[in-house]
């Protein structure tokens, strides 16, 4: 039976919106805490650290977040877990963005002038302190930018958690077009309302990025 | 204990490679075609016409704030409702050079505005045409400064192109979801395509790598 698509089915969409939030808040905080150790690692004296971490960023960054999103979603049974599309989509979004937001952060940390890091040592500050109270604030500056714009990135990505059966904002409007076949209409509400998500992000992170041009060139 | 099972993949490995091949190939088609679509954008960002600039401003935005694989599925399922249908293989094509082509908008803009004013007055002293300076003073030369970005949205648009698999288009992911519905060894195909996808970035970046020692060094060849 095909009906109208109907306020009722916008509402749906929308209460589905929350679900690409959702997703794209754990992946982004997961994100963060795999992102900075894979940056501190990349820049750490260990070469071993340091491997293992450019090894990790050029798997992550080299392969489709499609195939990355399979292989989790398969790869759960292999070790004996549930197939959950959520844990799946939260497992695979975080160790993509703990690969983009690595190589993000690697690089601010190594934008810090390294004066800065042979000061703080003849302080005899601890490596902790180090990067605690002098290179991250400086190197936090550097990254805003980028990482409003990998956000930006990842909220897109979660749509491809539709395709593994989570039902998230493209998911849900796949469920209401199998309903209704109004594929111009839902599509159309789909994408405004990404562009809703996306857009004033991305509009951030072109204001940061201009300003800290024009902060550094100054 | 999960038991392994590689035998499948191997077995139908030629179909998978055969994938990578159409990969390959589909990538390269949405690359040329986006470029051309960039520099048409990239003019007319540039050119001060007014509506032709906000119209390019909107087509890039759109593209690039929205996901790709809605983007596919307004183009494979909802323009057929406007009266424009296409096969799977064409529908993946044209969505790949609509999306190439808003980031390589951007990328060639910013090349276009690395060259100096100046060395457009030079040309423009010369009497050259404008379809002179535009192919000799500014592109070939904005060329160098942006090829390191557009050789990465290459790699990006064929990790990126995994995703025409969603509407059967032929392509390595396509190949990869054929063979998992015939034999059930999902894991091990879909880590087999993992590492071919792997291979074929890491092949590409290779590549242009070394072309850009041989060409792109400065001063290049001129």
């Amino acid at each position: 039976m095909i009906r109208e698509f109907s306020s009722a089915d916008i509402l749906f969409i929308v209460t589905a919106a929350r679900w690409t939030l959702i997703l794209s808040a754990i992946a982004f905080f997961g994100g963060a805490i795999g992102g900075l150790l894979i940056a501190l690692s990349r820049s750490s004296h260990s070469v071993l650290l340091r491997r293992l971490a450019a090894w990790f960023i050029q798997v992550f960054q080299g392969t489709p977040l499609l195939m990355q999103l399979f292989l989790v979603y398969f790869g759960l049974s292999v070790v004996g877990l549930p197939i959950d599309p959520l844990l799946a989509a939260a497992v695979a979004l975080t160790l993509h963005a703990s690969a983009y937001l690595g190589e993000i952060w690697r690089g601010a940390i190594e934008a810090v002038p390294s004066g800065q890091t042979e000061a703080a040592k003849a302080l005899s500050l601890s490596y902790r302190d180090r990067m605690q109270h002098v290179i991250l604030p400086q190197a936090m500056r550097v990254a805003t930018a980028p990482t409003v714009g990998f956000l930006v990135q990842l909220i897109k990505g979660t749509s491809l958690a539709s395709i593994i059966g989570f039902t998230e904002l493209t998911r849900a409007g796949q469920i209401v077009n199998n309903a209704t076949f109004k594929p111009f209409l839902v599509f159309g509400t789909v994408a405004i309302l990404y562009f809703a998500l996306c857009w004033p992000l991305s509009l951030l992170a072109r204001h940061m990025e201009t300003r800290m041009r024009r902060a550094i060139t100054r | 204990m999960y038991q392994f099972n590689f035998q499948p993949v191997f077995e139908n490995l030629d179909l998978l490679l055969h994938g990578a091949w159409l990969t390959v190939k589909l990538s390269f088609m949405a690359m040329c075609l986006g470029l051309i679509v960039s520099v048409f954008g990239a003019v007319a960002k540039t050119s001060g016409i007014r509506p032709l600039r906000w119209l390019v401003d909107i087509y890039v935005e759109v593209i690039r704030n929205t996901p790709f694989l809605v983007q596919i599925f307004f183009i494979f399922f909802g323009l057929p409702a406007a009266g424009i249908s296409m096969s799977p293989n064409v529908a993946a094509l044209v969505a790949l050079v609509i999306n190439v082509g808003a980031y390589g908008t951007e990328i060639i803009r910013a090349g276009i505005e690395s060259i100096p004013r100046g060395q457009i007055e030079a040309g423009r002293a010369l009497s050259l045409s404008p379809v002179q300076i535009l192919r000799y003073v500014i592109l070939k030369p904005a060329l160098r400064n942006i090829y390191p970005s557009l050789t990465s949205q290459f790699i990006y648009l064929m990790l990126t192109s995994s995703v025409v698999s969603v509407i059967s288009a032929n392509d390595l992911a396509s190949a990869g979801a054929d063979l998992n519905a015939k034999t059930f060894a999902s894991f091990e195909i879909y880590l087999v395509l993992t590492i071919l996808y792997f291979l074929l970035a890491f092949g590409f970046s290779t590549l242009f790598g070394a072309i850009r020692r041989a060409f792109f060094t400065y001063p290049a060849g001129r």
